[in-house]
């Protein structure tokens, strides 16, 4: 997957998630929005929120299966949620190893 | 609706009642099953196989967009005195019982939360709350699911999902016939309601659970036979 399609997918998803979850900060979501960490736009219930639609997002609009919170990802030392951006990356690198498995 | 564990026993019994009143069922077992019914599907999976259950939910979800119950039936015993217990049996409960649970659990709950809706009923057992000797390691998965199914009920509350947990008296499925009879003697003696259980007393409280009404009924254990 194109970087600039992940980031489509998360970026429609974190607005999903900020009607929902934000933490009432107003302003347009791109590739620097944080979301994990200090000045994040999510609280923590609005992230898993994030992350299980953007699985859903890329299964019933891609056919792609993919678990984004695995083992190795909550255990990286920088966040791959972190922000919009680093998301998107994780999403393509995720979906990546998933298809050379 | 996804039940777990449907080739025999209570797993079965639902399978067939559910899918005789018109629900679309998706069960499993680690074997094929020997039965065909409409509105039944079988997959052939070891719940504790992360991979596999990935893939039958995402199937679930990719042909009916939706997944509104999951009862998990599915487990292993080992019946048999602490001392004598090997790990490898130990683990296998655990993998099963309690690992398994989470991942039906988990993956059906990203599917529920699409339509903010879901009923999920958890298969605990008496054994763990009257401390059955003989049973350490399977009651205390069996407790294990009872604390997780009360947690997850808090964290998915909010999306519309129930969850909730069933204990059942001994029951004669294939899991308690090698289970001497003077032991069940003893145990149906302690219960306020001195009876076996019955497929159909698994039915009732699923369908208690399960009811659309059953909104504000979350995070509780119901145990047969008067047993608290």
């Amino acid at each position: 997957m194109q970087k600039e399609v992940a980031l489509d997918v998360v970026l429609s998803c974190l607005r999903n998630a900020m009607e929902q979850f934000g933490n009432g900060q107003e302003g347009a979501v791109g590739t620097d929005t944080v979301i994990v960490g200090q000045s994040a736009v999510l609280d923590s219930i609005g992230l898993v929120s994030l992350i299980v639609d953007i699985e859903q997002r890329l299964e019933a609009d891609h056919g792609i299966a993919v678990t984004l919170a695995s083992e190795k990802a909550m255990s990286q030392r920088s966040s791959p949620f972190r922000t919009c951006g680093v998301l998107a990356e994780h999403v393509c690198s995720i979906i990546a190893e998933e298809q050379t498995a | 609706m996804v039940i777990t564990g449907t080739s025999k026993g209570i797993g079965r019994h639902l399978a067939e009642s559910y899918a005789g009143e018109g629900y679309l069922v998706e069960g499993c077992s680690r074997r094929k099953a020997d039965f065909q019914l409409p509105g039944y599907t079988h997959h052939e999976l070891d719940v504790a196989n992360e991979r596999q259950v990935k893939a039958m939910i995402s199937n679930v979800s990719r042909r009916h967009g939706r997944i509104d119950v999951l009862i998990n039936n599915a487990a292993v015993a080992s019946m048999n005195h602490v001392l004598l217990t090997p790990a490898d049996a130990s683990n296998r409960m655990l993998e099963v019982n309690v690992t398994g649970t989470m991942m039906f659990c988990r993956d059906a709950a990203k599917v529920m939360i699409r339509r903010r809706y879901g009923r999920i009923v958890n298969f605990t057992t008496i054994v763990a709350p009257i401390a059955l000797a003989g049973e350490a390691v399977y009651a205390a998965s069996k407790a294990a699911v009872v604390t997780f199914t009360r947690i997850l009920a808090h964290e998915v509350g909010q999306w519309g999902i129930t969850c909730n947990s069933f204990g059942a008296t001994p029951i004669m499925t294939d899991m308690i016939r090698s289970v001497p009879q003077d032991k069940i003697d003893a145990v149906v003696k302690g219960l306020a309601i001195k009876r076996l259980g019955s497929l159909a007393d698994c039915k009732n409280v699923c369908d208690f659970f399960i009811n659309p009404k059953s909104d504000n009924i979350t995070g509780q254990v119901v145990y047969l036979g008067g047993i608290t």
